[in-house]
Order: C-alpha cells, then structure tokens, then sequence
C-alpha cells in the first residue's frame, strides 16, 4: 500500500513535469507574442514594448522563462499579464464562484441518474427503456449553446428567470435571506443546462455497467436458486454495478476547471471556465498556464483518489 | 468491411465475413441505429450535393451574396423582385430558410457548412484514428521490449530542437538534431564493439509501453476543450489548424484500446504463424493485428465524429471557428444569436442541423457497440 502510494505519486510527479513543459510549450510556440498584440495602440511605443519584455522576462531564451515562470508559480508570485494582479488570488475568488455551480450540478445528476439507469436496465427493452435511452442521446448530442438558447427563450419568457450573471445588480443593501434567494434563483438555469447532460450521459453509463452485472454467472445463480426478483436486482446486481462509480467520485474533481467554458459565457457567470476564454483572448500568458497546471494537478489527484477509493471498496484489487 | 485479411490460413475470409454479417443482423434489429445510419448517409449526400451547388464561378445557390433589402427575412417568404436584380434572386424565387442579418440566403450557407461539419468531423478523426492505431499499436506489440538510453536521448534531441527553433536560435537548432541522427545511428549498430560509452547508451532502460503510456497519461491531463480553444486561438484562424488540433488532441482514446485488443492478440497462434512465416513486423501489424482490433476502434471513431463535429461548432460559436466569409452551422447560429428573438431560424436551423447529425452518429456508434459486444447481446 505505502509502496503503492509512494511509487503513483513519483509518477504523477513526473507526469506533471511534462505537461508543464508541454502546456509552455504550445502558448510559446506560437507566431507572435503577446507584447505585440495591440501594435497600433500609439501607447505602445517600442520603449514601452522593451519594458513589458523586460519585465516579464520575454527577453530570455525560453529555457529560462520556463524556469522563471514555474518558480513564481511554486512560491505562488505569478502576477496576471493584464493587470498585475497575483494570479492565484484571482483564480480563488472565481473559483468560489463556479463551486456552487458546480455542486448542485453534480448534486442533481448524481441523484438523477441512478434511478433512471437502474430501472432502464432492470426493465431492458420496455417503454422507459426506449425513452431514457432516445432521450439521453438526445441531450448528449445538442450542443450546449444551442441548449441553452432554447432554454432561454422558452422558460425566461415564462417564468421570468433571471438568465444574467450570479447576482441582481444593486441589491447589496438588501435583507440576507432575499440576497440569497436572489442567488439561488441565478443557479437555476444554468445548473439545469450542466446537469441534463451530466444526467444523460452518466445514466447510459450506469445502465451498461448494471447489464454488464446482469450478464454475469452469479446473477443467474441467484435466480436459479428462486430469489425474488426484486432481491436479484438490488441485492446482487446493484452492489457490484455500483463499484466503478466509486471512482468516478474521484474523477470528477477536474470537471471543476474544464467543462464550463461555454455554459460560463453565455450566462455571463464569472466562473473559472469564463476566465479561462478572457485570459485566451487577451493572452494572459500566466492565468492560461497557471489554470492549465491547476488542472493537470486536480486530474492527477483524481486518478490517485479514485484508485484508493477502488482499492478500499473492493477486496479483490490489491495494489 | 475494409482491411479484411486476405491471407488465406490466417483467418478463413468466411469466419470474417462471418462476423460482419452477425453485426449487420444485430443492427438491422435495432430501429435507433438504423435510423441513424440512414440520417449519417443522408447527410454524407447532402454535404456533397451542397459542395458542386455552392462553389464554382457561378454557383446556384451563392452563401456569400449579400442582399441588403432583404435582410432577416423568415422561412420560405418571397423574394421581392422589385428591390433586387435579376441575377441576385434565389432559385424557385423563395429563401427556404429564411436570410440572415446582411440578406444572405440561409439554405444555401447551410448547405456549405454541411460540407465543414462533414469534413471537419472526418479529418479530423481520420487524424486522431491514425496516430491512435500506430500509437497504440507499438505499445501493445513492441510493449515490454526496452529502449536503449541511446535511442531515448536521440529521440529527446530530436523532438527538442523545434523548441530551439521557436526561441529563434538556428544553430541550437541544427545541433540537437545532427546529435539526436548521430546518437540514434551510433546507438543501432554500437552495440557490437565494446567501451564505457557503448555499453552506457545500449543500456536498457524504459519500455516502448511505458513511454507511449506515459505521453498517453501527459494528454489526458490537459482540459481537452481548453487546450483546443488555447491552440486554436493562438494560431491564425483556419478550417485545417481546427481538423488538425482537434485529431492531435483526441486519440488517447483509440490508442488505449488498440493497445489493450493487441497486448491480447499477440499471444495468439496466428501471430506465430504469421512470424514464423518469416513476416515483417509492419506487415503482421498492419494485415494481421489492425484488422483484428478494427472493432473497438470503429465504435470510438463513429462517437468521435460526433465529438468533432459539436466541438467545432463550439468554436465557432465561441468566435474561434472557420473565418467569416465560409459559412458554417456554427458560425451562422453564433452570428444568429444576436437576433435570438426577432429572427428565431437563424438559431433553430443550424442548430437542430448539428443536433440531428450528432445525434445520428451517436445512435449509429452505440448501436455498432452494442452488436459487436457479445455480452450485451439479446439471447435469441
């Protein structure tokens, strides 16, 4: 076990090396930098482009800025490119803002999706079968813009759900329990859209994983013996169906950073997804490296928990 | 189905064909799949019917053709003869769906982007497949054979002097490739004379599998829709960085499992015929193994055109996509939803377009799964 533990973690340590050369790699790599970016702004003289350079070590071979910028990084020093402010600090703050998000997302799927994957494949083939099955392809294919869009115009219209950013504006001076409704009635439609497809596609997944069980010798040894139905399923079949989802606890922590992008920028919530498209699009060398390398870690410590996890719900897997 | 083996002795061609016939009846039973192959093959038509109309000197349908006075017209409404000239007027007379916010004719950027989403979604698969199988397909034959630290340090150098390249220094540049040639050559052939230095670099080290898995483990860890909006972003926008982007970051997926299908598949008496034959090993991989691992790559490859596809009208949703003049489903619902609720069609075509695509790969893909799964067949 500690053997184990010591020998993944060596590994995942370097496995991180090299995707912080790689992620360095792809942003500097490309034509340009980001000192040119705005060329006919008349603020940028060339004194003032030298400057920028100097600063931010844009001067160095890259070698050296790969080292630079990976010790600012461990000591926690990086500064954002655009406004000099320290990155980690701003990636907190919208960090904090896409958890909730997040949570009750995962909260409404996880909660969803089982009962529907189970009864889908407990009664393989019959109406609800069919149904749950046309349905969650049917959410695994609309592109989430598309979705979302939807989504607006029929229940905004309707039930007047606020679709725009975390918060009204300008109610800081009103009471506590109404600031906090005001956010929970914000969670509302985006959490729905994460959700659906959340729900669409884990519930596929549980009910392969159930059939797979269903498929098994022991199954049928259990119906050979004349055990009720109803004790076949749940019992025997459920217990062990639900093994691999035990991992999944752990890989879900990276759906933290990457999955939100889209869903972030259309309903303007200032998540971490959004901030990623604002640091892209302004070439914020720092944020984008310092979100990729955050995420890589939250990947790689996933993988580490749910082998763990693995290892202690089932007996038959020693490592 | 292709890359049949036609050895004979290998495996008898009847066996096969055996197989195929075996999937076509399991899809046949299932109405979602088939409906989705129909859908898949309806649109592969559409797409190409849509290229020969919409380019060329004088194209019937023209998706570029600004028409001032007509803009946002809705669905099927009459082209007003009066206000335009004759050759600016849309074949039958009537825009089918409707035209967007400069008066361009809806159906007929729709029938040139069919073409993008097609073409996108197979390169870029094709791209991902390719690297997946070859990839793959090393870790699980050559798997525990180890690598000299001569070939690892030759490969380094290889693969390091573009990053000296990117810094500008030429002649870095020029210096680990010429050592990384030189080190693998001596490498290869140092392995016969004697010497501190020979035996240090024909030294075993790690094996072929571990450093493909190990590069398979480095990707995963990225975001992959991040990574893609990263790169695409920083490169200059165009339909062949977005293909080549999307294969490069997707064939993790295919590369594991060619690998699992040939780990198991080596041990077996073909394989040893096949060797004793006296085969190259291209040749056992590409005519013997491939074809044999061909099933779970298929499925991957269907679902994965379906990913390409949404993941390229994500970007170009997002603003990053194909460049503006070149219409596609996505680019005509980004620049749609501005008129989200004056001109409803500018969103509800191209997106149901893209959702009905997907999701007739993705019932086809599952459909092919579940027939080629024997577990999960119905006991007949």
């Amino acid at each position: 076990m500690i053997s184990f533990l010591a020998r993944s973690i060596v590994q995942k340590l370097v496995t991180l090396f090299f995707v912080s050369i790689v992620s360095f790699a792809v942003v500097h790599m490309a034509p340009g930098e980001p000192s040119q970016v705005d060329p006919m702004n008349p603020k940028f003289t060339p004194e003032v482009v030298e400057r920028f350079r100097k600063a931010f070590h844009l001067d160095e071979p890259l070698h050296v800025q790969y080292l630079l910028f990976y010790g600012d990084l461990l000591r926690g020093k990086t500064v954002s490119w655009k406004d000099n402010q320290p990155v980690l600090a701003k990636i907190w703050e919208r960090f904090l803002n896409s958890l909730p998000l997040f949570l009750v997302g995962s909260l409404l799927t996880w909660t969803i999706s089982f009962p529907l994957g189970v009864q889908a494949a407990v009664k393989r083939g019959s109406l609800l079968d069919k149904t749950t099955t046309f349905t969650a392809y049917f959410f695994i294919s609309i592109p989430g813009f598309f979705f979302a869009y939807l989504l607006i115009v029929g229940v905004v219209e309707v039930l007047r759900v606020p679709v725009v950013g975390m918060e009204t504006f300008g109610l800081s001076q009103a009471p506590l329990t109404h600031r906090v409704m005001d956010r929970i009635w914000h969670l509302v439609i985006p959490s729905i859209l994460g959700a659906t497809v959340g729900v669409a596609e884990l519930s596929r997944y549980v009910r392969s994983q159930m059939l797979e069980v269903e498929s098994q010798d022991y199954i049928r040894t259990a119906r050979a013996k004349g055990l009720p139905q109803d004790m076949v399923h749940y019992k025997h079949a459920l217990r062990n169906a639900l093994l691999p989802f035990v991992t999944m606890f752990g890989l879900m922590i990276p759906g933290l950073i990457g999955g939100s992008v889209i869903i972030e920028s259309i309903f303007s919530w200032p998540g971490m997804g959004r901030m990623a498209y604002e640091a892209i699009m302004a070439r914020d060398y720092p944020v984008i490296l310092t979100l990729n390398f955050l995420s890589a870690v939250l990947v790689l410590v996933g993988t580490l928990v749910s082998d763990i996890l693995y290892m202690l719900v089932d007996p038959r897997i020693r490592l | 189905m292709a890359g049949r083996p036609r050895d004979k002795g290998v495996i008898s061609r009847g066996e096969e064909q055996g197989l195929w016939r075996d999937v076509w009846h399991q899809l046949r039973r299932n109405r979602l799949a088939m409906s989705g192959l129909v859908i898949f093959l309806g649109f592969v038509i559409l797409a190409l019917v849509g290229l020969s109309l919409t380019t060329g000197k004088s194209p019937l349908l023209d998706p570029s053709l600004v028409r001032l006075p007509e803009k946002l017209r809705p669905p099927l409404a009459k082209a007003r003869a009066d206000l335009l000239h004759p050759e600016e007027l849309p074949p039958l007379g009537i825009y089918l769906m409707g035209t967007d916010e400069l008066g361009r004719d809806v159906f007929s950027r729709m029938m040139q982007g069919a073409w993008v989403s097609l073409t996108v979604g197979f390169v870029a698969v094709g791209i991902a497949v390719g690297i997946g199988i070859v990839l793959g397909g090393i870790a699980g034959y050559y798997g525990a054979k180890p690598l000299r630290i001569g070939t690892i340090l030759g490969l380094a150098g290889l693969f390091s002097g573009p990053f000296a390249l990117a810094s500008k220094r030429l002649d870095i540049f020029l210096l680990l490739e010429g050592a990384g040639i030189l080190v693998l050559v001596s490498t290869r052939y140092l392995g016969l004379r004697k010497g501190f230095v020979a035996r240090f670099f024909t030294l075993p080290c790690v094996s072929v599998d571990t450093l493909i898995m190990r590069a398979v483990d480095v990707m995963l860890c990225f975001p992959s829709f991040f990574l893609i909006l990263t790169v695409v972003a920083i490169l200059p926008p165009s339909i062949y960085n977005i293909m080549a982007v999307i294969g490069l970051t997707s064939w993790m997926g295919t590369a594991r499992f060619v690998r699992a299908e040939f780990l198991s598949l080596r041990e077996q008496d073909f394989v040893l015929a096949a060797k004793a034959l006296g085969l190259s090993d291209a040749r056992i991989i590409f005519r013997h193994l491939v074809p044999n691992a061909v099933a779970p790559v298929l499925v991957s490859a269907t679902l994965g055109i379906a990913g390409a596809i949404l993941t390229e009208a994500g970007l170009s949703f997002l603003g990053f996509g194909v460049p503006p003049p070149h219409a596609t489903w996505g680019n005509i619902l980004s620049d749609g939803k501005r008129f989200l609720f004056d001109a409803p069609w500018l969103t509800l075509i191209p997106g149901s377009a893209v959702l009905t695509v997907v999701l007739a790969f993705n019932l086809f893909g599952e459909g092919l799964r579940e027939a080629l799964n024997p577990r999960l067949r119905r006991s007949r």
